[in-house]
């Protein structure tokens, strides 16, 4: 993000959507919606004077809802750029009309509560698409009782608890009572492999949750988890061989069974249902807290991107393209990387990440490279 | 040394960061204390240093006073030295004169409950900082001009399609393929899911691009003889029909893929009626399947504690290979034995489930229990039933792992670079930079990284194709001067340096035998230095006098 941030190229254009697309490969017009920040991003600092004196909340959605911000924000600590935003909804000022302690508190008079939509129009060669995923909304699976049950957290909600930044501060608590978690559940394909909800595989979540287990293992060692999977998908460099250490090192159990339900006893502490495939019985395990790993879906707004773009999506709903050249999409010109284009992990994302800049250069410098480079000397 | 014979004029600047050092410190008394350390002859307080204003402050603190030397107590230089540097720069001084003290991120935010306490500190931050500016000396940037070409090792999928790339947008590639034609694998394969497009057809479209760019030059039946030089500078050494060729490149795509792993001695492998999923491709190719009950088994030496890794392709290819047979005879039994099915993503889940809806049979096998062939048989336990099977098998086909080339090893060696503990290549970050080795100039793609699908092999030689192309395009690769200098008359050319270094940036001259640095290779990272029996080694802007100065300082209350 630093290196994004800072290099002299690179013109980052945050809290912007693009609304259009016209033209053709090597000479597109971009039109870019830049929504208001409110904060003037040239002299702010994030120096948190703002907030600090900032009288009103909102949740955090860095944290998924798991602790408050002020109404003027960074979206999280690194965040780039480095500049704080109001939210509007939040802010005193926008509902009443009185307030405005953040502005009399800037010294830098970054605040600009005049802000409005801005458009702007760009002149590109090429377009990159790299929009991302986000997680299915775990409340979907209702068997597993998300959002009933306390004690039942996404995958995303235990990796910022168990984050040192986190709304805990790294502490691994049950939201119910606050009390200290020993004994974990990971609830694998939540939405995953399921004709019910999606049918494809997710691809990172085996992984994500083997290492949240050992995170949690590394912040307590007394801690127990429990991964409950359909097939262990460690397929990538190295994976395989971090299972194994996840079992041999840090007493990861695994257990190969679909959980078919969640409930609660009166503890509020989650029951998990399982038949054991191993032992084709049917158990249930008591733990402290129970993580769903979520399916991960195409960003919302992908498929109005597309109408915008003029590009076609593949039946599963990510961005469509040639399977022997998965950055190139169905617009000359429109390349697409990372999960957008199919559920992936980060090495992968970053190799196709690199060849779509190298398509896109490829457009922008029309075949001409060495001779563009050699009249720049 | 010109440097100390002028006399020193150091400015100091402290810088408020709003109320996240001004809030917690005392930054006036630090200016203050700053005015009386030796060769200060200035010291001022900024709001924000590295606000427009600030900036245009310190400048103005450099002119005005003819500073031959900046101190700036702030935030972190890992976000703001670049910033602060130019600034100097732009004020007429060298960059490397500017030294940053960290008072924010490792005093005011730490000390935040005990203002008196912290401010001591800092002044004992800014004193070192001082002491360690007066031994600054000047530096200039380091470049190198790039030859524009690239030489690809390797003509399968990967290194055409990183050939093509390259050549596209202009520049001579020469592509080296050790067989007597271009394809690698795609030669030995029948067809390529998920759309079941045939081998040879995919092929055929990447070599018609070949031969649309005239700068591309194909060598095949040619290896690597050896590589040398560095970034922009490589001279690699080809041996083709019987002669000798030296060329020069700027940079190198790795992409030499895998082999698979030779069974013999498993699972009664005979070649003939236990065969590998590789000579089944084969045999689909030629038409030349006869089988009735035909039983695959997957991991066939993989996924074991003397290969413990998955080799994520077999899996996708066995269920290809099963619906195929299916598809050619629909009578035909067909079982897949396995330890948990790898089909991720979104066409492979679907191409699983709808395998399964043409009744091939998958049967999950107990990782410590796997399947014996026998006489014509296959007896597996079935782990979800929990029954032992004796299945018939007029065809046994083994999903066996890729395994890294058996001249992987010399080809790293040539390289200078690094192979992982299995033996494939191993990247410069696992995470953030998978298609770049740690030797500058030098990119992979393909299997010999790690198994990969055909889409993810492109993507990969896309990746790499990309990487090597941007010293390409700008013609000069630039580098920060932070480097290691070798003081030739201590050095006893011992070697150790050149073993140490992680990026292939020291070499021992042959006439001289000292060490040789490379400098646009060299990261800086002062390994060498720290390993130098004779102490002959230097880090250029780290050299003890200039860390010393600043440890004394530490301890004096003045210099």
């Amino acid at each position: 993000m630093m290196d994004a941030g800072r290099h002299p190229n690179i013109e980052l254009l945050t809290m912007s959507e693009v609304i259009g697309l016209e033209g053709e490969a090597g000479n597109f017009k971009a039109t870019v919606l830049k929504h208001p920040r409110y904060v003037d991003e040239e002299k702010c600092t994030a120096c948190g004077d703002c907030w600090a004196k900032c009288p009103y909340k909102a949740d955090d959605v860095f944290d998924l809802g798991l602790s408050k911000r002020k109404a003027i924000y960074v979206y999280f600590p690194q965040g780039v750029p480095a500049c704080a935003t109001i939210d509007a909804d939040a802010c005193q000022y926008f509902k009443t009309g009185k307030c405005k302690i953040c502005e009399k508190i800037c010294k830098r008079e970054a605040i600009n509560f005049e802000d409005k939509e801005k458009t702007v129009e760009l002149n590109v060669g090429a377009v990159i698409v790299a929009t991302g995923f986000v997680p299915y909304p775990a409340e979907n699976v209702t068997r597993f009782g998300f959002g009933k049950y306390p004690n039942v957290i996404t995958s995303m909600q235990f990796e910022r608890m168990s984050n040192a930044t986190g709304p805990t501060q790294g502490m691994v608590i049950r939201p119910s009572d606050g009390e200290h978690v020993k004994k974990i559940g990971f609830i694998q394909c939540v939405g995953s492999r399921d004709v019910k909800h999606k049918r494809f595989c997710s691809a990172v979540c085996c992984m994500h949750s083997t290492k949240e287990a050992m995170v949690a293992r590394e912040h307590d060692e007394k801690s127990e988890s429990y991964i409950f999977y359909t097939d262990m998908r460690a397929a990538g460099k190295g994976f395989q061989e971090y299972v194994n250490r996840a079992q041999d090192e840090y007493g990861v159990k695994y257990i190969r069974a679909r959980a078919a339900e969640i409930s609660q006893d009166e503890d509020k502490s989650p029951v998990i249902w399982y038949e054991n495939i191993e032992d084709r019985r049917v158990h249930s395990l008591t733990v402290d807290l129970a993580v769903l790993a979520t399916s991960l879906v195409p960003s919302s707004g992908t498929e109005k991107l597309t109408e915008v773009l003029g590009i076609e999506l593949d039946e599963y709903g990510f961005f469509a393209t040639n399977p022997y050249s998965p950055v190139v999409s169905s617009r000359p010109g429109v390349f697409v990387c990372g999960y957008a284009e199919a559920p992936l992990d980060i090495p992968e994302a970053v190799a196709q990440a690199s060849g779509a800049a190298g398509k896109a250069a490829e457009v922008i410098l029309g075949g001409k490279a060495l001779a563009a480079s050699k009249t720049q000397g | 040394m010109a440097e100390i014979e002028e006399r020193l004029r150091i400015g100091v600047f402290v810088c408020h960061c709003g109320s996240n050092i001004a809030g917690f410190l005392d930054c006036g008394a630090v200016a203050e204390y700053a005015r009386t350390l030796p060769d200060v002859v200035f010291a001022d307080e900024n709001m924000y240093s590295c606000a427009d204003t600030g900036l245009k402050q310190i400048a103005a603190g450099i002119r005005d006073n003819n500073l031959n030397r900046v101190v700036l107590a702030a935030c972190t230089p890992v976000t703001h030295e670049p910033l602060f540097r130019s600034t100097c720069q732009e004020a007429g001084l060298n960059p490397y004169l500017f030294e940053f003290v960290n008072i924010r991120d490792q005093c005011s935010w730490v000390h935040q409950k005990d203002k008196e306490s912290g401010t001591e500190k800092a002044k004992d931050l800014v004193r070192m900082g001082v002491a360690r500016a007066r031994m600054l000396s000047p530096l200039d940037k380091i470049g190198v001009e790039v030859n524009r070409s690239a030489v690809i090792i390797g003509g399968g999928v990967s290194g055409i399609t990183a050939a093509v790339t390259i050549a596209r947008m202009g520049f001579d590639v020469r592509l080296v393929e050790r067989q007597e034609k271009l394809g690698g694998m795609l030669n030995s394969l029948n067809r390529l899911y998920p759309d079941n497009r045939k081998a040879s057809e995919v092929l055929n479209e990447l070599l018609a691009d070949v031969r649309k760019y005239p700068n591309l030059e194909v060598m095949t039946n040619a290896e690597i003889k050896s590589v040398d030089g560095f970034i922009g500078n490589y001279e690699v050494t080809v041996s083709t029909e019987g002669k000798e060729r030296k060329f020069d490149a700027g940079t190198i795509v790795v992409a030499t893929g895998a082999s698979m792993l030779d069974p013999s001695g498993m699972f009664a492998y005979d070649g003939k009626h236990v065969i590998t999923q590789f000579e089944l491709e084969k045999r689909l190719r030629e038409e030349d399947v006869k089988a009735d009950n035909v039983v695959m088994i997957q991991c066939a030496g993989a996924r074991i504690p003397e290969r413990p890794y998955c080799s994520r392709i077999c899996c996708t290819e066995a269920i290809k290979n099963a619906r195929l047979l299916k598809e050619a005879s629909p009578d035909s039994t067909i079982y897949v034995l396995h330890r948990g099915i790898q089909t991720y993503d979104t066409e492979f889940e679907d191409y699983y489930k709808d395998a399964r809806g043409e009744f091939v049979y998958f049967v999950r096998y107990p990782d410590d229990k796997p399947p014996v062939v026998k006489n014509g048989k296959v007896t597996v336990t079935d782990a979800t039933m929990g029954e032992e099977l004796e299945l018939d098998a007029d065809l046994v086909v083994l999903s066996t792992p890729m395994v890294p080339r058996a001249d992987a090893e010399a080809l790293a060696r040539q390289l200078k670079a690094s192979q992982d503990t299995i033996g494939f290549m191993l990247e410069a970050h696992v995470k953030l930079r998978p298609v770049d080795f740690s030797t500058d100039g030098i990119f992979m793609a393909g299997c010999c990284h790690w198994p990969a699908h055909i889409g993810e092999c492109v993507s990969q030689a896309l990746g790499a194709a990309s990487h090597a192309s941007i010293p390409l395009v700008a013609g000069h690769v630039r580098v920060e001067p932070v480097i290691s200098v070798i003081n030739p008359d201590l050095c006893t050319g011992c070697g150790t340096c050149v073993e140490n270094c992680a990026y292939a940036a020291i070499r021992k001259d042959e006439e001289t035998h000292k060490a040789v640095v490379t400098d646009v290779v060299c990261k800086g990272c002062g390994v060498c230095a720290t390993n130098c029996p004779e102490g002959a080694i230097t880090i250029n802007h780290y050299r003890p006098d200039q860390i010393m100065a600043q440890i004394r300082g530490a301890f004096e209350e003045t210099s």
